[in-house]
């Protein structure tokens, strides 16, 4: 196994490495399933089988950074524990070569190995350590057709000894054929409370002093991604702690290293379509409300694009704070988010930042106008 | 001699002229010792890789100056040959996987694995790791990111990364959450001008005139290598800068603007005829098309009517995407020049219709 060969050494250097340089995602993995947030239902299945030692081939499916790697890893180590751990697992991803060939190969050759004997665990506990070896296929989905159905027939052949693992975002992308031969486990993004305890356990475990402004807005940046909201900590705690007398972490750090645009350079392009944020409502009326038109806004695009913002940040914002506007009418959203939707599939086929968000400003100030 | 832009290309944090926050920031963690990956993006020119070089200083000390340019083989899967510049120093290599198209994910795997599984030798070595820039991140496909998202997880004792990209909007949320997200904004007009200031003093004439560097600042459009080019071009035409200036334009954009004056002056089956063999000169001249669509439809809609210019501005757009999509791409620059055409003329039409009625 040639895999193991070339991973042996280098998780021997990984150990005596400092713990301090090591991203806080890989540090406060859960080290077992019931340290797993926010996944009850999946959870309760997986706790089953580390007791009856039966387990069904796996769909892991969900957003990034709600914790389908940690739990099936979590749960491998339970199962086997660190000595066996590795003679009995194999992990491939995206960064592996993964084309049908490997499928044939390595996959297939790990598959049908007998699983070794139990060797004794080293650090005196005992695990389950059921008959069979797992294969765990991360980021399945960007995995090809042909490497997919090539998979069909090693999981049933060998189903005895090795159980699959496949993790994926997009349950669409995996094969009908392999996802009804796997029992399916939705993880669902998580919910602010768990995010935030998740968060708060963190921090006090590196003491770094965090407020709740600053834990309510990584969650608002992170959208129930964990994996997300815990970098974004992490950097921010490198810049904070970073300078000679450690400065305190705000918000707005949290929303620069996270590529959001400030909130004012929303409103105020907003502002120069025709939608005023509401506090701004009262005191402008109509006669001395700014003349916009066609130039204006083409020099506000521009000077957007010139500061670096991501077009795709800038409407994503722009189509909340449009949508969610309280006396814009039904009808005039309908059109912008229909502006927006058209926008985003063309930014999604790489088309001009630049033109795209003049499009869009320019058709959002006329459904509004 | 070489060229001023490389000349006085700022070789340490502290040269840096503008955005002092930021160049602190990047000092900070650099002394840190806790180095995150990283991803720098902002508008071309705006001083990216400048920042990088200067991190990387920061970083490592003098040693990473002294580059070697490789030239490195790669196989594919399917058994193609691909050719890979790399940039290297002792502690760092560059590349630009989307020299090889499609076939990038090759080219990360094999450098990255490589990289991430060899250790820093040199003792004397500031850092641990060793750092891996990647230009042009957002042209990277999908499986190259893909590719990159454990990898950067991994083996973030051995390497750290950092990419280099115009937007991020087309790398997807894995890599960005796994960076550290920074923003080079262009420089304004006023740092554009003490930039070229610095210049000046740094030559033998010693000043610039401060209505010919604004002039210079407001015609780069916030691009500080152009500037610092066309600020040297200047000094070649007219020594001592003096009297009305003409800042060159190039020539495709004066080609250009000369296509928009067609295209208002007459709509007719033979103009599009006329435009569309001027079309294609651009194009012969490796002029990308969707700068083309784009510097055409900045100047007719200057010359225009005030409403037909979210029109054109909507057409415009609608066909830059078909034409990053579609294969042949005069149809579809021909198909926007009649459409803006029909626009024009009914435009008018209408008026004149309203005025018979």
């Amino acid at each position: 196994m040639s895999f193991f060969q070339v991973q042996a050494p280098k998780k021997a250097v990984k150990h005596a490495y400092d713990p301090a340089l090591q991203p806080w995602v890989e540090k406060y993995r859960p080290k077992t399933i019931e340290d797993v947030s926010s996944q009850e239902h999946t959870v309760a299945v997986l706790r089953r089988t580390l007791t009856s030692t039966n387990l069904p081939h796996m769909l892991f499916y969900g957003p990034p950074g709600t914790g389908k790697t940690s739990t099936i890893l979590a749960l491998a180590r339970q199962l086997f524990g660190p000595d066996n751990f590795r003679s009995r697992v194999l992990e491939l991803n995206a960064s592996d070569e993964r084309g049908i060939s490997i499928v044939r190969d390595k996959v297939k050759n790990f598959a049908r190995q007998t699983p070794r004997t139990q060797a004794v665990s080293s650090d005196g506990q005992t695990y389950p350590c059921p008959p069979y070896k797992i294969i765990i296929l991360d980021e399945a989905d960007s995995m090809t057709q042909d490497a997919q159905a090539a998979l069909r027939r090693i999981m049933e052949t060998y189903a005895r000894i090795t159980r699959f693992c496949l993790v994926c975002n997009y349950v669409t992308r995996i094969i009908d054929p392999l996802a009804s031969r796997c029992s399916k486990f939705r993880f669902k993004p998580l919910d602010p409370s768990s995010t935030s305890s998740r968060l708060h356990h963190i921090a006090s475990a590196e003491n770094v002093h965090v407020s709740e402004e600053v834990i309510s807005t990584l969650i608002k940046t992170s959208h129930g991604d964990l994996r997300r909201s815990i970098t974004y900590l992490q950097s921010a705690s490198h810049l904070g702690g970073s300078t000679k007398p450690p400065t305190p972490i705000t918000p707005s750090d949290i929303q620069e290293i996270a590529g959001v645009v400030p909130d004012s350079v929303i409103k105020d392009f907003a502002a120069t379509l025709g939608v005023d944020a509401v506090g701004d409502d009262m005191e402008i009326d109509s006669p001395s409300k700014k003349v916009t038109g066609f130039d204006s806004i083409r020099r506000k695009v521009k000077e957007i694009v010139r500061e670096g913002y991501s077009g795709t940040q800038v409407l994503m914002q722009l189509h909340d704070f449009v949508i969610e506007h309280p006396t814009l009418s039904a009808h005039k959203k309908a059109q912008s988010a229909l502006v927006f939707a058209e926008a985003d599939k063309a930014l999604c086929d790489g088309a001009d930042e630049e033109l795209w968000i003049l499009e869009v400003g320019l058709r959002v100030h006329k459904a509004v106008s | 001699m070489s060229l001023w832009v490389d000349l006085y290309r700022p070789k340490t944090l502290d040269d840096l002229h503008y955005h002092e926050g930021l160049s602190n920031r990047l000092r900070s963690l650099a002394a840190s010792g806790d180095f995150p990956h990283m991803l720098f993006y902002g508008p071309s020119g705006a001083g990216k890789k400048t920042r990088i070089a200067c991190t990387l200083r920061e970083l490592f000390g003098k040693g990473v100056e002294k580059l070697k340019i490789d030239q490195r083989v790669f196989m594919t899967p399917s058994r193609r040959k691909l050719d890979v510049n790399i940039v290297q120093s002792n502690f760092h290599i560059e590349i630009t996987p989307s020299e090889v198209g499609i076939y990038d994910r090759v080219v990360i795997q094999e450098i990255l694995k490589e990289i991430a599984q060899t250790q820093q030798v040199d003792i004397s070595a500031k850092q641990r790791f060793k750092v891996v820039i990647i230009n042009e991140a957002d042209s990277l496909s999908r499986d190259a990111q893909a590719a990159l998202r454990r990898t950067m997880e991994k083996y973030m004792s051995n390497m750290r990364i950092i990419l280099c990209a115009n937007s991020t909007s087309k790398l997807i949320a894995p890599i960005k959450s796994r960076c550290l997200l920074v923003r080079v904004a262009a420089p304004s007009e006023d740092e554009i001008v003490k930039v070229l200031q610095y210049v000046a003093s740094k030559q033998p004439f010693r000043s610039i005139d401060q209505n010919v560097a604004r002039e210079i600042a407001e015609d780069s459009n916030g691009n500080l290598r152009k500037a610092v080019l066309v600020f040297e071009a200047l000094k070649m035409q007219t020594p001592d800068l003096s009297g009305p200036l003409t800042i060159a334009k190039p020539d495709w954009e004066t080609y250009c603007q000369k296509v928009a004056d067609m295209i208002i002056q007459e709509q007719s089956p033979q103009r599009v005829m006329e435009v569309r063999s001027k079309l294609y000169e651009l194009l012969v001249h490796c002029i990308p098309p969707n700068v083309i669509l784009k510097t055409i439809a900045d100047h007719v809609v200057d010359k225009v009517d005030e409403s037909l210019k979210a029109d054109i501005i909507h057409w415009a757009a609608i066909y830059e995407v078909r034409l990053r999509n579609g294969n042949k791409k005069i149809f579809h620059l021909e198909a926007w020049v009649v459409k803006v055409m029909t626009l024009y003329k009914h435009f008018f039409f209408g008026i004149d219709m309203d005025g018979f009625d």
